[in-house]
């Protein structure tokens, strides 16, 4: 089978299912959502990430119908949906707390959405079935919601909000109440849903490894405002901001000054005793201008002996070891006192490794592992 | 073991004592006959004449006597009309309120169950009074519908059944409000959030959501209200007329006008069997709930 790029936001043809155009929504003095315009388009499984407070939950809801926008407009497949109560919106929501309805069985959860359609009775039948053999909660049909656990409550919620196949599927925090492992699992769970309905899926998440696993497209929020929207791999390798790259996952910041010494090629001086470092950035900096270079920590090699032929290279004494298991990271401090983080696989067994406490150290890396950023 | 049996012990002790024994005493007296003296009823046990002329000295005459004077199935029937009745509009009004209190904002509520609790701040004789006040044909609320002009001539209220369902309905009513909105207040809010993305209307949403999942505080408050509403005596005497029947004003005057106490008994013990059976449904219902939430 061949493999097709799944990129409808890079082609101009295509038309969003849903357009935020400058919306803002206050509450009293508070504004949640500051003049926010955003294109989400079909089959996409898109993210909103950000701290708590950030309005990601007040897009979610607006989406619903749950709250209607101060200003601005929301288009769902071209129609204005401001006016329309959630009732009649081709949009499903599953909630954070599952909203399971505890007087009715886990059938009559599901089949809730498709009777108040006042659909036929085999109709519903065949529905609700193919619902439970989709989240694999046949066997638990005739239950009610207290009698099964966590896992097959977020079950059931998704059978439940995917019942009446809508148009746009949203979820808020879908996985918050799950262990780690479960949610591990229930995260290509999710994926796979997701691509054998073909349903477009919002997903409101604080968790960015959550929203890089599942998502197709990631949108950075900070107090109302998208700071970034971006493939779950471009936002990692290119953040915009600080703010970005600090958020998502660990990230080395080095500030220091910018001065052009060749195309995109820039040279950032940060401190005294330190050699200055050499940098790219498809970005134009001036010379002189301040910068913020984002590196990630395992893009950054340590080593023991001075590296031959490495665009940078750092001294510094090793200061903390995080060992995870697959992975360690290297606390080292420079003689500036700044700290770098640095992150090897551990491919080799743990006693031939040959850096511990303390250690003098060589840091690396090459022109191109870091962003250079404004801000 | 002995501690179990102990904690066990206390209840059933506290029961035969504050049940039990009243109620054999009144079973006693209700199989015993009228007489002039203190007590005013026969036989009284004396160990010296021995138990077997003490037993059988007793006899179901006064339970014929009931069956046989239609005045008492009248009462009864009359009573449990009354107390349905009144149940129903209890509901009708205390429901709406347990929803507002429910849905009011946060800081409210604390300041609205003020409000429904704070009537049994005062005696429950003196708000039954000032009902007759309100009530009579010279009171406020005739004067008031006389002084708006909606009505000619005062309207008879007090000592007519229309009284007895104001004065039981005001009376009761916190006993329906507290259970339906502990419930309701327990509900989360995201199910009728859900219920409406599902595709309810607002009505919908509230008859398939909110009324069953209220369910048992409705049940509680319909309980709380049916059972003591049925054997009420000081509203219907208060406020009722004399067209007002009901069994609780019988046995008054059985045993106080009429000095009969064995037949007041008899009354007394048919009321307890009548209403054993809502009871013993309360208790179900409560004990469901409990297993519910476990």
């Amino acid at each position: 089978m061949q493999a097709i790029e799944f990129e409808p936001w890079d082609d101009p043809q295509q038309k969003p299912l849903i357009r935020f155009q400058n919306v803002t929504k206050r509450f009293g003095d508070f504004t949640a959502i500051d003049d926010l315009s955003l294109d989400i388009f079909e089959k996409e499984f898109f993210a909103l990430l950000g701290p708590s407070g950030c309005g990601k939950t007040t897009m979610m809801r607006m989406l619903g119908g749950f709250e209607t926008p101060t200003k601005g407009r929301i288009e769902l497949a071209g129609k204005d949906i401001g006016p329309v109560p959630p009732n009649k919106r081709a949009v499903n929501m599953m909630f954070q707390s599952y909203a399971l309805f505890p007087h009715l069985s886990i059938w009559d959860n599901i089949a809730f959405g498709l009777r108040r359609d006042k659909k036929p009775k085999d109709e519903i039948d065949r529905r609700v079935e193919e619902m439970l053999k989709l989240t694999r909660l046949e066997k638990f049909a005739r239950r009610k919601p207290h009698q099964i656990s966590g896992g097959q409550r977020q079950r059931v919620a998704l059978a439940r909000s995917l019942a009446k196949a809508p148009k746009l599927l949203l979820l808020d925090e879908p996985l918050g109440a799950l262990d780690k492992k479960l949610r591990q699992d229930t995260q290509f769970e999710l994926m796979d849903i997701q691509e054998t309905t073909g349903t477009t899926f919002v997903i409101v998440t604080h968790d960015q490894e959550e929203a890089m696993t599942v998502a197709s497209r990631v949108a950075v929020m900070d107090e109302g405002r998208l700071i970034q929207v971006e493939t779950p791999a471009r936002i990692y390798e290119t953040p915009n901001s600080v703010y970005v790259a600090d958020f998502i996952g660990d990230v080395n910041i080095i500030n220091g000054e910018a001065t052009a010494i060749g195309e995109e090629r820039y040279r950032i001086t940060w401190g005294d005793a330190l050699p200055p470092l050499v940098a790219t950035s498809a970005k134009p900096f001036s010379d002189g201008q301040t910068c913020h270079l984002a590196i990630r920590p395992e893009k950054v090699t340590i080593s023991t002996e001075k590296p031959q032929e490495a665009d940078n290279a750092v001294q510094g004494k090793v200061l903390d070891i995080a060992y995870l298991g697959n992975l360690s990271t290297y606390h080292v401090e420079l003689p500036t006192g700044t700290i770098i983080k640095a992150q090897t696989a551990n491919t080799r067994r743990i006693a031939r490794r040959n850096i511990t406490w303390e250690d003098p150290v060589w840091l690396s890396w090459t022109a191109t592992a870091g962003v250079m950023l404004a801000e | 073991m002995m501690r179990r049996f102990a904690l066990i012990a206390v209840p059933y002790l506290w029961l035969l004592l504050l049940f039990l024994v009243p109620f054999v005493i009144v079973l006693k007296i209700s199989l015993s006959d009228t007489a002039l003296a203190i007590p005013p009823y026969t036989p009284t046990l004396d160990w010296a004449e021995g138990l077997g002329s003490f037993f059988s000295q007793l006899d179901f005459e006064n339970f014929i006597w009931l069956t046989q004077d239609d005045l008492y199935w009248r009462a009864y029937l009359s009573s449990l009309v009354i107390a349905l009745v009144s149940t129903a509009l209890t509901l009708m009004i205390g429901y709406p309120m347990a929803y507002g209190m429910a849905r009011a904002p946060e800081e409210w509520r604390p300041t609205l169950m003020m409000l429904v609790i704070l009537p049994f701040w005062t005696s429950f004789l003196i708000r039954v009074y000032a009902w007759m006040g309100i009530l009579s044909n010279e009171g406020f609320l005739n004067q008031f519908l006389l002084w708006i002009g909606v009505i000619d001539t005062p309207l008879t209220i007090l000592n007519t059944n229309t009284a007895v369902y104001i004065g039981i309905v005001y009376t009761y009513l916190p006993f329906m409000i507290l259970p339906i909105y502990a419930a309701l207040d327990r509900m989360d809010g995201s199910l009728i959030e859900a219920a409406e993305d599902l595709g309810c209307s607002r009505l919908s949403a509230f008859w398939l959501v909110t009324v069953p999942l209220s369910r048992n505080g409705i049940i509680a408050g319909c309980f709380l209200v049916f059972i003591p509403a049925l054997g009420e005596f000081v509203i219907p005497s208060l406020l009722g007329g004399s067209g007002t029947l009901m069994i609780g004003k019988v046995l008054w005057e059985e045993f106080f006008s009429n000095r009969d106490w064995p037949v007041a008994s008899a009354v007394a013990v048919v009321l307890l069997l009548i209403l054993v059976v809502p009871i013993v449904l309360f208790q179900r219902n409560q004990q469901k709930q409990s297993e519910a939430e476990t």
